[in-house]
C-alpha cells in the first residue's frame, strides 16, 4: 500500500469527570502517516496539546497489539472504528483520506460510566467475572496438560470463546447495552471444557446474576455485538449462555 | 427465575411461539373464507370455535398469552432504553444489525394498535352478541364483508400485515436462540423457515381483507 499522509479534523468528547457534564471539542491533526495506527495519531495531537500546554485527551490503551482490550474508542459511530475484527489500536490511518471528519466518543453505557474524555469504567465486567468467571483449584500441582482428554471441536470452540479480551464493544454498540456477549463468551468458555463442570450451573447462574446487578440491558438478539466485536466472537454463544442458564434454573436450587 | 435478564426472554420466546402457533390456527380457519362458498365452510368453523367450552377456556389462556407478551415486551423496552443515558452522536444503525430487529418495539406497538382495532371490530360484538358466554353468535362472514368496503380499514389491516412480517421475521428465530439453539445448522435452518412462515401467515392474512374488498371471492 503506497504510503500518504492526511490532514484531518477531530471532534472528540471532551468530559472533565464522572459528575460533570462533557461536550464534543474539535481538534485539527496535520501530516498524518497512512502507517500510523489510530492511538498513534492521538499520541501525536496529545504531544501538540501537550506543547501548547493544554490538557491532553484520556484514552484508554495498553498492549497496542490487539490482546490486552484496554483500547475503546467509538470511531464514526462504530465500536474500534471500521475495519472488521480490529481493535482501536490496530486500526490504522490508511482507513482515512485526508480531509476526513473523524467523530470519536467513548463506550455509552449507564454501567460504564464516563471517568475522563474516552476513559470508561469497566469495572462491572470484572465483577462479573469475580462472581463465577473462574474454575476453582484448591490444592496440588498444576495437572499434567494432557490428562484429561478433551476433544478436539469443544477445545477449539472453548478457544474460540476465550479470545473474548472484554473490551465492552459489544455493550457499547448493543442497543440494549446489553453484556450479553461478553458474558455468554467466558460462560462457555469454561463450560465447554471438563475443568469447568463443576462449578458450570453456579457459574451460570452467578454471573448472569451480576450482569444484571451491574445495570446492563437485556438481550434482544440485534446481532450488532457480534458484527462489531474485535475478536469476532459468535452470537451463538449467547443461545448457549441461555441454554446454560435455563438448565441451571431449572435443575439446582440456587 | 423468570425476574432475571434472561428469564424474561424466555417469556418474550416463550409466548412468541404459543403466538405463532395461534397464527396457524387462526389463519387456517380464516382461509375458508376461499372455499367460495358464500361464507358457508368459514361460519362452520368459527362457529365451533366460538360455541366450544374447550376452545373458549383456551381462549382464556390465549388472552394471557398476549397480555404478558404485550406487558413485558414494553417494559423491556422501557427497561432496556434506561440502560444508556447519553446517546451516541453517530449511531451504528444498520452496520450491526437489520432495522426490524431493532424496530421490535416499535412493530409491537404497531400490531398493538391493530390488534384494538382488529378485536373491536370482530371478537368484541361478537362475543358480547353471545351475552359473553355461549350464546348465538353473529355471521361474522357477512360481518367481514362489510367491514371489509371501506377502504381504509383494508389499509389499516394490510399495515398491520406488514409490521407482523416483520415482527416475526426477527421474533421466530429470535425465540429460538432464547431458548437456547445455538447449533449453526439448526439456527439457519429456523431463520429459513421463520423468514418463509412470516412471509406465508403474513400474506394470506393480508390477501384476506384484499380479496374480500376487492370482490374476488
Amino acid at each position: 500500500m503506497e504510503h500518504y499522509t492526511m490532514n484531518l479534523k477531530l471532534k472528540v468528547w471532551k468530559q472533565k469527570n464522572t459528575s460533570s457534564k462533557g461536550s464534543f471539542e474539535t481538534f485539527e491533526v496535520k501530516d498524518i502517516s497512512s502507517e500510523m495506527s489510530f492511538l498513534e495519531m492521538f499520541d501525536v495531537l496529545n504531544e501538540k496539546l501537550i506543547n501548547e500546554g493544554k490538557e491532553p485527551i484520556a484514552f484508554d490503551h495498553d498492549c497496542r497489539e490487539g490482546i490486552c482490550g484496554m483500547c475503546s474508542m467509538y470511531i464514526n459511530g462504530r465500536p474500534h472504528g471500521p475495519w472488521h475484527g480490529t481493535t482501536t489500536c490496530q486500526l490504522h490511518m490508511r482507513a482515512f483520506k485526508d480531509g476526513d471528519t473523524i467523530v470519536v466518543e467513548p463506550w455509552r453505557a449507564n454501567a460504564f460510566p464516563v471517568i475522563k474524555d474516552l476513559m470508561v469504567d469497566r469495572g462491572a465486567f470484572d465483577r462479573i467475572i469475580q462472581a463465577g468467571g473462574y474454575i476453582s483449584v484448591n490444592t496440588g500441582n498444576a495437572v499434567d496438560g494432557n490428562a484429561i482428554p478433551i476433544e478436539k471441536e469443544k477445545a477449539d470452540s472453548s478457544f474460540a470463546a476465550a479470545a473474548c479480551i472484554g473490551c465492552g464493544a459489544c455493550v457499547a454498540a448493543c442497543k440494549n447495552s446489553s453484556a450479553m456477549l461478553f458474558v455468554s463468551a467466558k460462560i462457555s468458555h469454561l463450560a465447554l471444557l471438563p475443568q469447568g463442570d463443576p462449578e458450570r450451573k453456579t457459574r451460570a447462574l452467578n454471573m448472569l446474576a451480576q450482569m444484571d446487578t451491574e445495570g446492563f440491558g437485556s438481550c434482544t438478539n440485534t446481532g450488532a455485538c457480534e458484527a462489531v466485536c474485535p475478536k469476532e466472537i459468535s452470537i451463538s454463544y449467547i443461545a448457549r449462555a441461555n441454554a446454560e442458564f435455563t438448565l441451571a434454573a431449572l435443575t439446582s436450587d440456587k | 427465575m423468570f425476574t432475571s435478564s434472561v428469564g424474561k426472554k424466555l417469556v418474550m420466546g416463550l409466548t412468541g411461539l404459543f403466538l405463532i402457533t395461534f397464527l396457524v390456527i387462526h389463519a387456517g380457519i380464516n382461509a375458508c373464507i376461499w372455499a367460495n362458498d358464500g361464507g358457508e365452510m368459514f361460519n362452520k368453523a368459527a362457529h365451533f370455535m366460538g360455541s366450544s367450552v374447550v376452545i373458549r377456556i383456551l381462549e382464556i389462556g390465549l388472552m394471557a398469552g398476549f397480555l404478558i407478551h404485550i406487558i413485558q415486551g414494553i417494559s423491556l423496552e422501557i427497561q432496556n432504553r434506561r440502560k444508556r443515558a447519553i446517546g451516541y452522536a453517530v449511531k451504528l444503525g444498520n452496520r450491526g444489525s437489520k432495522w426490524y430487529s431493532r424496530s421490535m418495539g416499535l412493530l409491537g406497538t404497531l400490531i398493538l394498535l391493530f390488534l384494538i382495532i382488529h378485536l373491536s371490530q370482530f371478537w368484541v360484538p361478537n362475543r358480547s352478541h353471545q351475552g359473553w358466554l355461549l350464546g348465538e353468535e353473529l355471521n361474522l362472514y357477512d360481518r367481514m364483508e362489510s367491514t371489509f368496503k371501506q377502504p381504509w380499514v383494508v389499509l389499516v389491516y394490510v399495515l398491520g400485515c406488514i409490521s407482523l412480517f416483520w415482527h416475526l421475521v426477527h421474533g421466530f428465530q429470535s425465540a429460538f436462540r432464547t431458548l437456547g439453539v445455538s447449533n449453526h445448522r439448526y439456527l439457519k435452518m429456523i431463520n429459513n423457515t421463520g423468514i418463509g412462515f412470516s412471509l406465508i401467515v403474513s400474506l394470506a392474512f393480508a390477501m384476506m381483507p384484499v380479496s374480500m374488498h376487492f370482490n374476488w371471492i
